[in-house]
């Protein structure tokens, strides 16, 4: 996966982002190491003071936790990982739902093209 | 009787968190009917890679080399950990100049030891390796490398060394993007709790990413000092896009 920023908002905030994709999508599983702040600097060519600020965002949301000398894991809660994927998958929701309205169809329009859609392709 | 010993003994300058590695008080320097810096005062503090950013003539070149004790100012003061520039802070700043600034006969061979001599802190092994990463080899002068490589080795040179605060006049202008990805890479695998990295330059949106401040200077004036995601966050732009606003000709 690359690392990709917009323009229009702060680094910090897509950083926390794209780490909640890349552990929604198992690329950090459960349970399993997070890499340290400079690796992730490093590796999102990023300043390492934004990074470590998106790393205790996580922690404080509760989707990693350190330990003292061993460093960063991601929770090893499943619940919690389907919450965030719930609300990452509201966002998508909202915001397709958006473009619709934009574009003139209802709800029950949308659903039933979906619908559609779905039955096109199989 | 210890106690009273350690009391009387001169109390060691306070590094902590919140102690500034560069104060600029007032700062302005006059060339012959110019004026280059006006009344500038900032203040910088440790652990932070700082963007010094300014359209051609903003004085970025010549704050650099007054901190750098290249020049003197005409009025104002500037201290580096404490100090005064002069011999004790050049042992703490390590400067990449905005041009080629080393003996082009050399070999980077030579030039490593070269910079062994001269600074106490230069990490003569993690050089090597940064050299060795790039198939710089140690008999190639530096007269016969492209601008590029030349750029890389100035700034892995500058950047072995374990100083307290970096100088970087333009490193990333006049190189290609991959170039220029490898230099900030480098400015980013090197980032110290303990130093703080100026970086000069104009070409604000490659390397906005890489800092925790900008400074904005327009005709030696110091029109802004902020945080990048501060920035981000109260203009819904990015650094690069204000500037284009603020700068506008």
């Amino acid at each position: 996966m690359v690392w990709k920023f917009t323009e229009d908002r702060p680094i910090y905030t897509q950083l926390v982002e794209q780490l909640q994709l890349r552990i929604a999508m198992g690329q950090y599983p459960p349970g399993g190491k997070f890499p340290s702040v400079r690796e992730l600097a490093s590796e999102a060519a990023v300043n390492p003071n934004t990074m470590q600020r998106a790393l205790t965002q996580l922690e404080s949301s509760g989707l990693l936790y350190s330990e003292r000398t061993a460093g960063r894991f991601v929770t090893k809660e499943a619940d919690r990982i389907m919450q965030m994927k719930k609300e990452m998958a509201q966002h998508l929701m909202t915001e397709f739902l958006r473009g619709m309205k934009e574009l003139g169809f209802t709800k029950e329009q949308t659903i039933r093209l979906l619908q559609q859609m779905e039955e096109e392709s199989i | 009787m210890n106690e009273q010993l350690e009391q009387t003994a001169p109390i060691p300058q306070v590094q902590g968190e919140h102690a500034p590695i560069l104060v600029c008080e007032h700062l302005s320097k006059f060339y012959p009917q110019c004026l280059a810096l006006n009344d500038l005062s900032l203040s910088l503090q440790p652990g932070r890679i700082v963007g010094l950013l300014g359209p051609n003539g903003s004085g970025k070149t010549t704050l650099i080399k007054l901190i750098n004790g290249l020049l003197t100012p005409t009025s104002g003061q500037i201290t580096i950990s404490g100090m005064k520039p002069g011999p004790q802070t050049k042992a703490i700043v390590s400067y990449l100049p905005d041009r080629n600034s080393l003996p082009e006969w050399m070999t980077t061979e030579e030039l490593l030891h070269f910079f062994a001599d001269f600074y106490a802190d230069f990490d003569i092994g993690k050089a090597r390796e940064m050299l060795q990463h790039l198939h710089i080899t140690e008999k190639m002068r530096l007269k016969t490398m492209s601008k590029g490589t030349k750029e890389k080795v100035q700034l892995i040179l500058t950047m072995s060394r374990a100083a307290k605060l970096y100088l970087l006049d333009e490193p990333i202008g006049g190189v290609d993007p991959a170039a220029r990805d490898y230099i900030l890479e480098t400015i980013i695998s090197n980032y110290s709790k303990d130093a703080c990295v100026i970086i000069s330059t104009h070409l604000i949106a490659d390397i906005e990413k890489i800092l925790d401040e900008v400074l904005f200077l327009n005709s030696g004036v110091l029109v802004m000092q902020s945080s990048v995601d501060d920035i981000r966050e109260k203009e819904g732009k990015s650094v690069d896009a204000l500037f284009r606003e603020v700068f506008r000709c």
